[in-house]
C-alpha cells in the first residue's frame, strides 16, 4: 500500500516593480537634502534592506546606509520608511502599499550626515549619561548575584532594547528639544532602576527627574509604536515617573 | 565627552557642558500640578458652564444683578477663585512647556516666558481683585 503524500501546493511568488522615494544628502555636493526614485522588482517577501542593497549594486553605488546583521539585532538600520520609524531588516515589501512609491528617510532629530546615515554620537551620549551598567553594592558574591524570577521579569521588557534609536527619533520631544533624555536612554535607565541586583536607582532617578529627564514625555506613544523590539516604552516612562513621585522602586 | 565636531550639522550632546544639573523636583510637582488642576478644572468648568449657559434660561437671564447675587456667597467667591487660579496656572505652564519646545533661540525663549508670565500675573491679580472688591451697590 503506497500511501498518498500530499505535496502542498509551493506558493508562486511573483515579483513586482516598487518605486522607492529616498532622501539623498551629500555633504560634499549638496545644501540641501533632495529626493531620489529608484523602480526595481522586488518579491513580496523581500525586505527593504534588500531593495537598498540592490539598489546600491545595481542602480547607484553611492546611496550610503547602515546595515550589519540584517537580521533585527544589531539596530544599524533604522529608518523612517513611510514616515514610520522601522529597521529596514524588519520591514518586508508585502507589508508596504507598492501601489505608491514607498519613502525612505534618515531618521530625524539627529544630525544628518549622508543620506541614510545620521551622528549616533548625541543619541549614545544621552544613554551613556543614565549609567547603563550594574553598580552593586555590598560584598561581591563568590557565584554568581541570585535574583528571583519574579524581580527579573520587573525589568524583562527593557532589555530587548538594541539601541536602533527608533523610539528616540520618532519622539516629538526629542525632535525639538535634543537636550531631552529620550525614550531609549529612559528605558534603559529603567532597565537597571528596577533590577533588585542593582544599588544605584536613586542616583539614576536624581537624574532623571532633572529639567530634561521624564517630565518632558508627553506620552504621545510614538516610542512605544516605533519600537521594533515590541517594547512597551511609554509604559516604561511612566513606571520611571510613579517612581519619582512616590521615591518607591 | 568630547564634542563632534561635525561642519555645520554639529548640535551640542546631551548633558554636556554649561547644563546645570541643579537638584530640585521642580518639573515633577509642575507635572504633578497639570494632572490634578485638570481633574479640578473639569468639575469648576464644566459646573460652571452649565450653571451661566444652560440652566435656568441660560446666559439671557446673565446680568449684574445675576452676578451680584452669586459673589455675595462666598462659596461662588471660592468656586470662581479657584477656579481663575487653577486655570491660569494650568494654562500657563501649558504654554511654557510649548514655548520651551518650540523657541529655539535662548533670547526668544526667555522673552516669550517673561511675555506670558506678565500676563498671567496681571490677569490673575485683576480677577482676583474683581472678585474681592466686587461692590454689589454699584449699579
Amino acid at each position: 500500500m503506497t500511501a498518498a503524500v500530499v505535496v502542498p501546493e509551493t506558493p508562486v511568488l511573483v515579483a513586482s516593480d516598487v518605486t522607492f522615494k529616498i532622501r539623498r544628502f551629500n555633504p560634499e555636493v549638496d545644501s540641501e537634502p533632495h529626493y531620489e526614485t529608484y523602480t526595481l522588482a522586488l518579491y513580496p517577501t523581500d525586505r527593504v534592506l534588500d531593495a537598498l542593497s540592490r539598489i546600491k549594486g545595481e542602480i547607484d553605488g553611492s546611496l550610503t546606509f547602515r546595515r550589519s546583521c540584517g537580521h533585527g539585532i544589531c539596530g544599524s538600520d533604522a529608518m523612517r520608511i513611510n514616515g514610520r520609524n522601522r529597521l529596514a531588516c524588519k520591514t518586508l515589501v508585502k507589508d508596504l502599499d507598492i501601489t505608491k512609491p514607498i519613502s525612505i528617510e534618515a531618521i530625524q532629530g539627529l544630525p544628518l550626515e549622508k543620506d541614510l546615515v545620521v551622528d549616533m554620537e548625541p543619541f549614545f551620549a544621552a544613554y551613556r549619561s543614565v549609567l547603563p551598567f550594574l553598580i552593586p553594592d555590598g560584598h561581591e558574591p563568590t557565584k554568581e548575584r541570585i535574583q528571583s524570577a519574579e524581580d527579573r521579569a520587573k525589568f524583562d521588557d527593557g532589555t530587548k532594547c538594541i539601541l536602533c534609536a527608533c523610539c528616540t527619533t520618532s519622539c516629538p520631544v526629542y525632535w525639538t528639544d535634543d537636550q531631552y533624555f529620550g525614550p531609549a536612554a529612559i528605558v534603559a535607565a529603567h532597565r537597571f532602576i528596577f533590577d533588585s541586583r542593582d544599588a544605584a536607582a536613586e542616583r539614576r532617578l536624581e537624574i532623571l527627574n532633572e529639567k530634561e529627564g521624564v517630565w518632558r514625555c508627553r506620552t504621545t506613544f510614538n516610542c512605544t509604536d516605533a519600537c521594533p523590539r515590541g517594547i512597551e516604552i511609554t509604559q516604561a516612562i511612566a513606571e520611571v515617573k510613579k517612581a519619582l513621585i512616590f521615591r518607591r522602586v | 565627552m568630547s564634542s563632534t565636531v561635525n561642519s555645520g550639522f554639529s548640535i551640542e550632546a546631551p548633558r554636556s557642558d554649561g547644563r546645570n544639573h541643579q537638584r530640585s523636583n521642580y518639573e515633577l510637582y509642575s507635572w504633578l500640578f497639570m494632572r490634578i488642576s485638570g481633574i479640578i478644572l473639569i468639575v469648576l468648568v464644566l459646573g460652571h458652564l452649565l450653571i451661566m449657559n444652560i440652566l435656568d434660561g441660560g446666559v439671557q437671564r446673565i446680568n449684574f444683578a445675576f452676578v451680584a447675587g452669586r459673589w455675595a456667597s462666598p462659596f461662588w467667591q471660592v468656586w470662581d477663585l479657584t477656579m481663575l487660579w487653577l486655570a491660569m496656572i494650568h494654562g500657563t505652564n501649558g504654554l511654557r512647556t510649548i514655548i520651551n519646545d518650540y523657541a529655539e533661540r535662548n533670547g526668544t525663549r526667555f522673552w516669550l516666558k517673561m511675555l506670558l508670565y506678565t500676563a498671567s500675573a496681571f490677569t490673575i491679580v485683576l480677577g482676583t481683585l474683581v472678585i474681592f472688591t466686587f461692590d454689589p451697590n454699584l449699579g
